[in-house]
């Protein structure tokens, strides 16, 4: 795999070389590592319905891109989201709670799986049909602009995305109107069951900028420090020039397409090759190499994390369905209704 | 009160809600530079400047998805489909996204969007620039959809359109824009939620929107002529579809006619119909007639078209009908 990346920065260095930050974004990707398997575990206890697509492989991808935002930037997503939500800062109760389907959470049991929303966390949504939430983002963007205030957006999305119109659409605008967008396309290199090479013309995805002159940058989706350092560049881009980018992550999902798919369409031997490759495992690795932590600290931080996700299913079991008669509550806003 | 073209009227709304709300912009195909391609948006550019008349690519998703997004973001887009048949190109935008995005977020957020699209048909532009599918977007839970048939009504129902918090389908007709009447100056406001008695009568009932208002009204001026005292009701709120008006003339009238300018099957008479069925049936001395277009695509050649699209005759004809008068 061809990884293109230019030189960090002096300032983004310095904040991928401290204990805090690092310890910081390992909690983080365990947090998301450890709330998927137990959302699976769930799922197949049918505590959970629909459909359920897991993160459990994209942990650098998801945080390296969303930790370098603030919490009044804008996120986009799609229904493989329950990681940015978290990323983003919604507390894992509250997903899990909207997971399944309880008043308490995100969406108060409205959206499930595909529809997080924090408007507090400016967490946009997910956003089940594929690349329809791009154009949206560029809605954002055009308010950021329109208000002259200084928030970017991140629209996050597949692959698969990548060869419908709407992305298109949407690139173009976004560097013909210069919006503060970071398009960031979580390769994953299946759209469903499809392989990237049988479903797009050109398989590396970052090339499909240049059709609109865009900045566009490809990176190792399983480091989340080469994630984060051209996160932060292409982030102070929108933020400091109002130009927006395209940041191809080439990662991949250890689990199926969503819980009901049999994963008939690639190899074991794949599958096992890319968890060699674990983002979790390697960050761990280089901070015990930095003397930054110790193996008796990460079984600690396992333990919280763990104990965590816990709290998180005794939450959502605990609390109530919402109530039959708010059947109609918020189908318009205001007191129209139809 | 001044008299206005229609789509005067609709730029005087469009002024007076940018000059009173910041947070209001245009945006659309050729609304700015080229003035609109209905000369609806005309002048606007130039005094608000590019920034709040946002001219946009030949590309429906994109206009339709910026502004939900900018909708969710604090500010009020008032979206220019050119024309409703090119707004198929962004129902996903319209049905999955603006729709239901408040519902799904389980209300976190909210869509104050505008979106004006004229339909109709009648200028010989065949089977891709002519129809009406307001019907489309009635059926759709969390969309308001109105379709004005006066200058006045025209500009009151803008201006709550752009007021309003939730997306509103503002359907339009190429036949209308230039037909006039009085507009009241400054702040004229018209609910979307309240249908209206415009012509009123004892001996039948006709109901009809937008441009098959004015056919409408037509219609009755002549029947009078034979004696028959038609009431006209605007049914310009379609979503949420205010049927009071209608029930209580059917009471008074025992027969009813709708009139639509698209197709009839599945349409919006037929949703009128079956509610004055379950509302008014003992009422009914005859089975409500509906009127439409020909269930055909638009056809281009000029006597086609004609008998394609519905037109007082036909309503004068049904009403006859409907009371043994013919």
């Amino acid at each position: 795999m061809k990884v293109e990346q230019r030189p960090a920065d002096s300032k983004s260095k310095e904040a991928l070389t401290d204990k805090a930050s690092l310890l910081n974004l390992y909690r983080e990707m365990l947090l998301i590592r450890r709330f998927e398997e137990k959302t699976a575990e769930m799922y197949q206890l049918a505590k959970i319905g629909g459909f359920c697509h897991l993160n459990i492989g994209e942990e650098a991808t998801i945080v390296g891109t969303i930790s370098g935002l603030r919490q009044t930037d804008y996120v986009y997503s799609t229904y493989r989201e329950h990681g940015h939500a978290i990323a983003k800062g919604i507390d894992p109760k509250a997903v899990m709670a909207e997971l399944f389907g309880k008043e308490t959470g995100t969406s108060h049991g409205r959206g499930g799986s595909m529809h997080l929303f924090s408007a507090d966390r400016r967490f946009y949504g997910g956003y089940a049909i594929v690349g329809e939430a791009l154009p949206i983002a560029c809605g954002s963007g055009y308010a950021i602009n329109y208000k002259g205030t200084d928030e970017i957006v991140m629209s996050s999305f597949g692959d698969g995305a990548t060869n419908i119109g709407a992305f298109h659409e949407s690139l173009n605008v976004a560097k013909l109107w210069h919006l503060p967008i970071v398009f960031v396309c979580v390769n994953n290199l299946y759209g469903m069951g499809t392989a990237v090479n049988r479903a797009s013309a050109v398989t590396e995805i970052w090339k499909k900028a240049c059709a609109y002159d865009m900045t566009s940058e490809r990176v190792d989706g399983m480091d989340v420090l080469a994630v984060r350092r051209i996160t932060d560049q292409l982030v102070a881009q929108a933020r400091e020039k109002h130009e927006p980018s395209l940041l191809e992550c080439v990662t991949y999902r250890y689990r199926g397409h969503s819980m009901s798919d049999p994963d008939t369409y690639r190899g074991k031997d794949e599958i096992k090759e890319w968890q060699t490759r674990d983002p979790i495992l390697s960050l761990g690795e280089h901070m015990k190499k930095q003397k930054m932590l110790t193996d008796e600290e990460i079984e600690r931080i396992d333990e919280e994390i763990t104990a965590q996700v816990e709290d998180a299913v005794k939450f959502a079991e605990e609390s109530p369905d919402p109530d039959p008669k708010d059947l109609y509550r918020d189908v318009y806003a205001g007191e129209g209704a139809a | 009160m001044a008299v206005l073209a229609m789509r005067d009227a609709l730029n005087q709304a469009l002024r007076e809600e940018m000059k009173r709300d910041e947070s209001v912009f245009l945006l659309g195909e050729d609304i700015g530079l080229y003035d609109g391609s209905f000369k609806v948006t005309r002048g606007l550019m130039k005094e608000f400047g590019e920034k709040r008349v946002l001219d946009t690519p030949i590309a429906e998703e994109i206009i339709i998805g910026t502004a939900i997004g900018a909708a969710m973001s604090g500010l009020r887009p008032v979206a220019e489909m050119m024309t409703v048949n090119f707004i198929m190109v962004a129902m996903d935008q319209v049905v999955n996204a603006a729709a239901h995005i408040r519902y799904m977020f389980g209300g976190g957020t909210k869509v104050p969007l505008v979106i004006r699209t004229p339909g109709g048909g009648g200028h010989q532009l065949g089977a891709q620039h002519s129809h009406s599918h307001e019907n489309w977007f009635a059926h759709v839970p969390g969309l308001k959809v109105v379709a004005p048939g006066t200058p006045a009504d025209a500009k009151g129902m803008l201006k709550s359109a752009i007021r309003d918090d939730n997306p509103v389908m503002f359907i339009e007709n190429e036949g209308t824009y230039a037909v006039k009447g009085e507009v009241p100056d400054g702040e004229h406001l018209v609910p979307l939620d309240k249908n209206e008695v415009k012509r009123a009568g004892d001996d039948i009932t006709i109901c009809a929107h937008s441009r098959m208002l004015i056919v409408a009204m037509d219609a009755a001026t002549e029947l009078e002529k034979d004696g028959i005292s038609a009431e006209v009701v605007d049914m310009r709120a379609l979503r949420p579809l205010d049927m009071a008006p209608v029930v209580e003339s059917v009471k008074k009238t025992s027969r009813l006619i709708t009139v639509e300018e698209g197709w009839r099957s599945y349409g919006v008479g037929s949703e009128i119909a079956s509610r004055v069925y379950e509302e008014a049936f003992d009422y009914l001395d005859a089975p409500v007639a509906r009127i439409g277009a020909a269930e055909v695509p638009a056809p281009y050649n000029k006597r086609l078209e004609k008998i394609a699209f519905p037109g007082k005759a036909d309503v004068i004809v049904t009403a006859k009908a409907l009371l043994g008068k013919n």
